[in-house]
């Protein structure tokens, strides 16, 4: 940031909306569709009745302070609130038109559709060739030319083939921060999900990981719908098409990021990403 | 200054330090102990030879090894009839004469005052023989067939070239009894029972009779050759035997059949001597006992306990690991959930005899009693699994340490990051696939260190195994050449049991004193063995699954 902009916003403006397509919201197609979503921890309500559409093969970022509610709302879209003893969830969530919380709902097969990557690298202890070939075995793939091509593909899809492929077979353990946190990205696209959410991917790495990470997303947009949580606006502006922003337990603003960032429709919007509170 | 010595916590230092001293100072203590004492008895000592005067007066040669030696007070021994002058302690010696065939005992008394010079008189010959213990006495002559081939000096090398012709055939003789012949009879067995079970069907088919017919005859026709090649072996294994003069100066004769081994302690050098310990020690780990369980080797024990240890290993561990599975992974935590664990808890501290008892009254006459009357019908009224055998114990064994397992399990389960359970969720992958591929081979390193405990705790247990199997002398091996080779139904000798039985239960208590500290020593190599065994697994896993840092 140089010195001579005016300092009213935290982030670098040049920098907003770098991956925006002409498009506007309301033209783009659906691709999850949250229909008066509400979720209580108990008796606490979290979640106020969330309405929006997440388009396809964007990205969509939350922003928002801390316990505002959007990674329980990305938690709800593969259902990993359900583990949460004592949750429940009203409304709908609609992935291509059917609801994800209808009974019919295979909760593994809807997982295998909705990839996701948390906030803290989660190898497992196993060989960097067997986290990725993981999903394909629990789809009972035996053949070892298909998963060593997939493996190949997604390792390569992450960014990561380069510097791992060499050493296929060693412990994911022994990888740096950054470098396991694309290998999870590549595990999770591997199974080739439609959508990809991901939850603070780049908190708890160093800016040259977070860098990659970033270049990642923009990359991997073209084939999936990625959905990002995000508490580094500079972040959300870099890598999303839009941008939605979350205070207690309500969507408050969600539109193109560039829009979002630059001409804010709702005070507390503004007042956030101007950093006067959160 | 000692208030300041006080507050500054040193006293505190060497208060705990000294607890560790003190533990320290009793487990080396203890296996020195053991050690010493089992260990010892294998080595040749000299053979004494003296003029005893006995407490009536009368004089006699006695010719014996010293075992132990005790101080005891003159006023004692007046008590007991014995004269000695003075008020002074006497030392009084327990001597191993041997011969129990001939003196009715192998051991007695001897004090200091009553014995003449000793003497270590280099031809005093040692027989290790296979019944009545050892023999000493001086070899005078050796026979054929009644007929004296070597006298005087020639005898001894020509005692050693006969004796190993007669120890060969003694182990042709013992293979043919033990492997051949006990084949052939358990097949013999296996077709009457097999008989029995298509009668007790109702099959009428003289076919199959005339089938089995066949093959009972055919063992029938092995054994005629077997037995009369035994009996050619043993007209030839009774051709020799030796003439011994005995302290007393009779002559009595031994028939080499009967002789393990004979040495001559005194005439032995160091390295002689270090040998022959080694191979005695060799043979006590790898030979079959004799006499009661007082001679020979603990074999089949060592062989029972591990064994043992392994089917109870293979049975605690998935029942252990499944039931931790359900209380951590599946079931709602809650005052149901605390209850089971205080009982699993519990169960831990229940005694050990109880189970026993519990093993009795349900595996084998319940359990067991029920397969028999399923399963094995033709066997009856000999019960095939209704009676105590390995089995039984290893399962009674699998219960009493199925807590530790549970507890350790749930433990590991316990400590496995959410985040990795997530990961795998998120791909897809089921609750029971989740746990299967990922969540248990981490808590991997958990369950072995569970079952190192089990180990630790059952390999000693011995109070239960006398109700569920144990017994003083198993005929054979839970685990042979025969058809299934692993016979789950029989039963075992134990290490444990063992130094019961051969501490307490043992005709000859003295000779089977150092036995005890041996098989002692033993148990405790053996329990450490198995318990390093099970560590190296468990860091090889750690070292596999080592968890994420931080």
């Amino acid at each position: 940031m140089s010195s001579d902009n005016t300092p009213t916003h935290a982030i670098d403006m040049d920098s907003i909306g770098r991956g925006l397509h002409a498009k506007r919201l309301e033209d783009e197609a659906p691709c999850l569709e949250v229909k008066d979503l509400k979720l209580f921890y108990g008796e606490k309500q979290a979640l106020h009745g969330i309405d929006m559409i997440i388009p396809k093969r964007r990205v969509t970022a939350y922003i928002g302070p801390s316990g505002c509610g959007k990674s329980t709302l990305l938690r709800c879209m593969n259902r990993m609130n359900d583990l949460v003893d004592g949750v429940r969830i009203d409304g709908q969530i609609l992935l291509d038109g059917h609801d994800i919380y209808h009974k019919s709902v295979n909760v593994a097969d809807l997982r295998r559709r909705v990839g996701m990557v948390f906030q803290k690298p989660n190898p497992f202890p196993k060989s960097i060739y067997e986290n990725v070939a993981y999903g394909l075995r629990l789809q009972g793939i035996k053949d070892r030319r298909r998963i060593e091509e997939v493996v190949e593909k997604a390792l390569k899809g992450a960014a990561l083939w380069d510097e791992v492929k060499d050493r296929l077979h060693d412990s994911a353990l022994g990888l740096s921060g950054g470098q396991q946190q694309r290998l999870v990205i590549a595990r999770a696209i591997a199974i080739e999900p439609e959508v990809l959410l991901l939850d603070e991917p780049a908190s708890a790495l160093d800016p040259i990981s977070t860098l990659k990470i970033e270049e990642l997303i923009y990359e991997l947009k073209d084939k999936y719908t990625i959905v990002i949580v995000t508490h580094n606006m500079q972040q959300a502006a870099r890598v999303s098409d839009y941008t939605a922003f979350m205070y207690m337990g309500n969507l408050i603003e969600f539109g193109d990021t560039n829009t979002l960032f630059t001409n804010p429709r709702e005070k507390q919007t503004e007042d956030y990403i101007t950093g006067r509170y959160g | 200054m000692i208030r300041r010595w006080f507050q500054s916590g040193k006293p505190w230092i060497w208060f705990t330090a000294s607890a560790v001293s003190i533990s320290m100072i009793l487990v080396f203590g203890l296996l020195l102990l053991i050690a010493a004492r089992g260990l010892g008895h294998f080595w040749p000592s000299d053979i004494l030879q003296f003029q005893y005067q006995e407490a009536d007066g009368t004089t006699l040669t006695l010719v014996g090894e010293i075992h132990d030696e005790e101080q005891v007070a003159a006023a004692r021994l007046r008590d007991a009839g014995i004269e000695v002058a003075g008020d002074e302690p006497v030392t009084r010696y327990l001597l191993k004469i041997g011969n129990r065939d001939i003196y009715g005992q192998d051991f007695r008394w001897v004090i200091a005052p009553g014995m003449g010079e000793r003497q270590t008189p280099q031809d005093l010959l040692a027989v290790e023989r296979r019944e009545w213990g050892n023999f000493y006495g001086y070899l005078l002559k050796v026979k054929q067939q009644g007929a004296v081939v070597a006298e005087g000096d020639a005898a001894w090398p020509e005692l050693q070239q006969r004796l190993a012709r007669a120890s060969d055939l003694y182990n042709e003789i013992h293979s043919l009894e033990k492997s051949d012949i006990g084949a052939i009879n358990y097949g013999m067995e296996r077709i009457r029972l097999q008989r029995r079970g298509l009668e007790l069907d109702g099959v009428d088919d003289p076919a199959s009779f005339a089938q089995l017919e066949k093959e009972y005859k055919a063992l029938e026709a092995e054994y005629a050759v077997l037995q009369k090649r035994l009996a050619e072996l043993y007209q030839r294994i009774n051709r020799d035997s030796m003439t011994m003069r005995i302290a007393d100066g009779r002559e009595v004769d031994i028939p080499l059949a009967k002789v393990v081994h004979t040495y001559r302690p005194n005439a032995m050098s160091l390295f002689d001597k270090i040998g022959f310990y080694f191979a005695k020690v060799g043979e006590f780990v790898s030979d079959e006992p004799r006499e009661a369980n007082t001679e020979g080797g603990i074999f089949p024990a060592i062989f029972g306990t591990v064994m043992m240890v392994i089917i109870m290993s293979v049975m605690v561990v998935p029942f252990g690991v499944v039931a931790a599975v359900y209380l951590r992974e599946y079931a709602r935590q809650g005052p149901v959930t605390r209850l089971i664990r205080i009982a699993v808890n519990n169960l831990a501290g229940v005694p050990s005899i109880v189970y026993g008892v519990f093993g009795l009254g349900f595996f084998v006459y319940f359990l067991g009693g029920n397969i028999d009357q399923l399963f094995f019908p033709e066997a009856a009224p000999a019960p095939t699994f209704g009676t105590p055998g390995i089995l039984w114990a290893s399962l009674t064994l699998a219960l009493l340490t199925v807590p530790v397992v549970i507890v350790a399990t749930e433990e590991g389960l316990s400590r496995i990051p959410k985040s990795i359970r997530e990961g795998s969720l998120a791909l897809g992958a089921t609750k029971a696939e989740t746990l299967w591929r990922t969540v248990l081979p981490m808590a991997s390193p958990a369950i072995m260190t569970g079952l190192i405990l089990a180990i630790a705790r059952a390999a000693g247990e011995v109070a239960p195994l006398m109700l569920v199997g144990v017994v003083k002398l198993a005929p054979s091996l839970p685990l042979d050449g025969n058809y299934p080779f692993l016979h789950l139904d029989r039963k075992f000798m134990h290490l444990g049991f063992h130094i019961y039985d051969v501490g307490f239960q043992s005709p000859n208590v003295e000779a089977a004193r150092p036995l005890v500290y041996a098989t002692a020593l033993l148990l405790v190599l053996v329990i450490v063995a198995l318990n390093l065994a099970a560590i190296a697994i468990r860091n090889h896993l750690r070292e596999k699954y080592r968890a994420l840092e931080g």
